[in-house]
């Protein structure tokens, strides 16, 4: 009885297209690193410091009547918005420069709405951070991000060979700058989860950069024939189905997150399902061309000579 | 071929079984509860049983009252509602002596009780509350001790009559001028043997003499670690008062304290006793000079001008008869005669002795009381964040010394019972010993945190149940048994959680859905490589053992890898981010369990041991 495949053994020439993979993914790289310099992030309140204030209100409300409220009393750059219905408020506030010490501007704001309004209003979440620690976030983000990969690169390389580290670390890269690009590009607020979404993308990536890598190892101990091209295109090959798999069911949980999660971890969902996808690419185009690009051979990756002992390698 | 040894598949058994146990705590509703406990000693069996009278008066419908360890009471109640009118009726039967706050209990059967499990501890976000962030002024700590040695080395000379010019501090050093050498000569050893922590040096500049005195760099770490220590203490008392069930007060990095206190839902009032420094001080009243020259700017040696809380300017004496360290007990209460509410304080002995000598010797004269508040504020100019700290003095209450007066006496002239009840409760606790500032705030109301429950925990099932009809379909039997071991993991990672106590937060449990769908990964690669095997015409037996073998390393080295970026997030990130880095730690070590282990001692259960012609993949 025949099994459910999605692909049957597949020959694809992923390695030829890799000129004009790279070619694309140059381009691409190109337009997210201008747009992260010169449009910037729509950094969410944990990185800019600032008040984020939600209310529940028992009656439909307007917005322009809070916002009124707010300018009255002499808040500054307050924006207000519905969150999810009419009777749902969300109140951002940035950091002040006035006599108020910025921790009281939630308590004022509540004192003040509540007083103006004829309904309950329930206070259901404050944010406060202050500037300098919205600082030290940004900067504490970075450098996870730096450790994350440095550690990845030595792991890889000692666990492999140099040129696996390095082609591991650019497909990395590739896809760390893909999803902040394009969060930077559609100006889709970044707020601390999307940073811990980006480092669960660098870990989901090269869990599949590995199993690629390892079955090229493989590959390569095992037929004795063959160009590093064809060993490198028949590895690709042969993992193609489990690579598609793995990202459609993670792909299928994060939508679940995506659509029914609400919205405190929906940027967290998105950036993740971004970086599942151009993961799954980078790991093919990316990171296997880079080791061939680099010259990997077959003399690297033979199981170091043991000598006297017997390997121990079961039936 | 492909069986386990006995041993193997009993201690798998054995695993699952004890992560069942340990995940059960967690299958139980948790009910509204009220924590009573006695500010001294035990709620006892006859305050239980005048609780559960009150309550019954009230028709407040009550599940359960409970002892507790510590000599508290748990009173629980079927609905919400009825555990806020089980507050209201709290507050008018309990005395003062009692303290009572809100909170969630499991109610879990003796059994599970008596093992001593626990449910997960949820984080803020899932069940409300309020979590604060604190920075304390390390640097105003070290100038406070700086002014108090400055104020000690002035009275020193003064004692020992030495001529100085001046005594001051700035630039983190003490500064002695001196008119002649042999002054100053004669102080330095002096000093020297009194203030052994300063580091004692000379100068000379424009005819005059200096002495300076700085804290050795060591000397300063210590004193900012005592400040810190001291604001913990001092934080903790003021939460205590507040009553609040299972606060957290902790240190985070050198100069940060959390505080995190679950179900609490007044920010505002929490903030403002925080932060206070609200102390009093109390002055006799300078009656020998004008207040009107001092308004003009001729403020008189040994006097300083004040203002009352009406606007009133008034002239006090420099001296202090006593401040607020000195006072050990404080009550807030109302003025038998006048009705207004008031502070009844108790002194120390050195404070005691002091206030009976200068009531003693000015009886008749007026004496004020100052009501000292200062707090830090963090306000952008050109868009860098500068530090100020406010100071406010007021006089709030001046009465004639009607005769001596020693330990005890009370204080009037405050504006609410609200500020009496805070100010008491201020003076208890003690004082900061450094300045703090509030950076970061986040409330969660108590409907927004079941909603994150609800929401969570509804695509964590949605997204399960999507990759397991998948599994099933695609991969049959083997899928099933992938599945299985899914929900296995699931319970894995709840047991492992329950048992650690570690924090559940909303991105926690996007850090369980994932590992849920990199769970997967591990039955995939083994699957598609026993269909390789297959292909390759290898029997089913030697298809599945080749397939587990093969994928070993492979799944091995993708999770270490992925290992290292929630290491890497554990301790670089904070709140949120610590969340999701402890799941997905605990999530990649249980699959690594359940979907290797697990699945093959389920797989070697099915077709172990036999002839099988085809398996079911």
């Amino acid at each position: 009885m025949a099994h459910a495949q999605i692909l049957k053994d597949s020959h694809i020439d992923f390695l030829g297209k890799r000129r004009l993979a790279a070619i694309v993914s140059g381009v691409v790289m190109l337009i997210c690193l201008l747009s992260i310099l010169f449009r910037g992030f729509n950094f969410g309140l944990d990185f800019t410091g600032g008040t984020v204030i939600e209310l529940g209100y028992a009656q439909p409300v307007e917005v322009s009547e809070i916002t009124a409220a707010l300018a009255e009393e002499g808040i500054e750059d307050a924006t207000v918005q519905y969150f999810g219905s009419n009777r749902d408020i969300l109140i951002r506030i940035a950091p002040q420069a006035g006599e108020l010490s910025s921790a009281e501007v939630s308590d004022r704001v509540f004192q003040l709405l509540s007083a103006q309004a004829d309904t309950e209003i329930e206070l259901r979440r404050v944010e406060f951070v202050g500037p300098q620690v919205g600082e030290e976030l940004r900067e504490q983000g970075g450098l996870a991000v730096l450790f994350a990969l440095i550690g990845i690169l030595v792991y890889v390389a000692l666990r492999f060979e140099w040129r696996f580290a390095v082609g591991a670390v650019a497909a990395l890269m590739h896809d760390v700058l893909f999803t902040i690009g394009m969060f930077s590009i559609f100006y889709i607020p970044f707020d601390l989860t999307v940073l811990a979404a980006v480092l669960a993308v660098i870990g989901y990536s090269l869990n599949d950069t590995i199993v690629i890598f390892d079955r090229i190892r493989e590959n390569f101990r095992k037929m004795r024939k063959g160009t590093v091209m064809e060993i490198g295109n028949r590895s690709v090959n042969q993992t193609l189905s489990r690579t598609i798999i793995t990202s459609g069911t993670t792909l299928l949980v994060l939508l679940a997150l995506y659509f029914l999660g609400g919205p405190a971890i929906a940027g967290f969902s998105l950036a993740l399902i971004v970086g599942v996808l151009v993961g799954t690419y980078s790991t093919i185009y990316i990171a296997t061309a880079a080791a061939v690009w680099l010259g990997i051979s077959r003399a690297d990756l033979m199981p170091p000579e043991k000598e006297g002992t017997l390997v121990d390698d079961r039936p | 071929m492909n069986q386990y040894p006995l041993w193997k598949n009993l201690l798998i058994l054995a695993v699952v079984l004890f992560g069942l146990v340990l995940a059960l705590p967690n299958l139980f509703p948790q009910d509204p509860a009220i924590e009573v406990r006695a500010a001294d000693g035990e709620v006892s069996a006859a305050t239980r049983a005048e609780i559960a009278a009150a309550m019954e008066n009230a028709g407040v419908p009550v599940k359960a009252i409970e002892e507790r360890e510590g000599g508290r009471a748990l009173i629980r109640f079927e609905t919400p509602t009825a555990q806020l009118r089980g507050q209201a009726t709290l507050d008018r039967t309990l005395g003062d002596g009692y303290q009572h706050a809100l909170t969630q209990s499991p109610d879990l059967p003796g059994l599970v009780e008596a093992l001593g499990l626990q449910p997960m501890f949820l984080g803020l976000d899932l069940r409300g509350g309020i979590h604060v962030l604190i920075d304390v002024d390390m640097d105003a700590a070290v100038n406070l001790a700086l002014e108090r040695l400055t104020g000690d080395i002035r009275t020193l000379l003064r004692d020992e009559r030495i001529r100085y010019l001046t005594v001051g501090h700035g630039d983190g050093r003490i500064e002695v001028r001196f008119r002649d050498e042999s002054a100053r000569d004669e102080a330095a050893p002096l000093i020297r043997r009194e203030f052994r922590d300063l580091e004692v040096s000379t100068g000379h500049q424009s005819g005059d003499f200096y002495l300076y005195g700085s804290l050795p760099p060591a000397k300063q770490e210590e004193i900012k670690r005592f400040a810190l220590e001291q604001n913990i203490t001092t934080l903790r008392n003021r939460v205590n008062a507040l009553g609040v069930a299972e606060p957290i007060i902790q240190r985070q990095g050198e100069r940060r304290i959390i505080v995190q206190l679950p179900g609490a839902q007044d920010p505002a009032r929490l903030k403002d006793l925080l932060g206070a420094t609200a102390t009093l001080e109390y002055r006799l009243v300078d009656t020998e000079h004008d207040v009107q020259d001092a308004l003009d700017g001729r403020v008189p040696v040994g006097a300083a001008l004040y203002y009352e809380r009406t606007g009133q300017p008034i002239l006090l004496k420099r001296r202090v008869i006593v401040t607020g360290d000195q006072i050990t007990s404080a009550a807030a209460g109302f003025d038998q005669q006048s009705g207004s509410p008031m502070v009844s304080v108790s002194l120390d002995g050195q404070g005691a002795r002091q206030m009976r000598r200068m009531t003693t010797e000015n009886v008749g004269k007026p004496m004020a009381v100052v009501f000292i508040e200062s707090r830090t504020v963090t306000r952008m100019v050109d868009g860098e964040p500068v530090r100020e700290r406010v100071r406010s003095e007021e006089v709030i209450s001046v009465a004639n010394i009607l005769e001596p007066f020693g330990r005890r006496f009370q204080t009037t002239g405050l504006d609410s019972s609200e500020e009496a009840h805070n100010l008491a409760l201020l003076l208890r606790a003690g004082a900061l010993a450094a300045p703090i500032e509030i950076v970061e705030e986040r409330t969660i109301g108590p409907s927004l945190g079941q909603d994150n429950i609800d929401q969570g925990m509804r695509s964590v099932l949605i997204g399960l149940a999507l990759v397991a009809i998948f599994m099933a379909l695609y991969y049959r039997v083997f899928g099933l048994v992938a599945d299985l071991v899914l929900v296995v993991n699931l319970v894995m990672i709840v047991a492992v959680l329950s048992l650690l106590q570690a924090t559940l937060t909303m991105p926690g449990i996007a850090g369980i859905v994932l590992t849920v769908g990199m769970a997967v990964d591990a039955n995939v690669l083994i699957f598609e490589r026993i269909r390789e095997e297959i292909r390759n015409g290898s029997s089913p037996q030697a298809s599945i053992h080749a397939g587990y073998d093969k994928a070993l390393s492979t799944i091995v080295d993708a999770n270490v890898t992925t290992l290292i970026a929630a290491i890497v997030l554990f301790s670089f990130g904070t709140g949120p981010v610590k969340g999701f880095a402890v799941t997905l730690f605990i999530g990649i070590l249980t699959s690594m369990f359940t979907a290797i282990l697990g699945s093959r001692a389920l797989i070697n259960l099915i077709y172990g041991g036999r002839r099988v012609k085809r398996l079911a993949i």
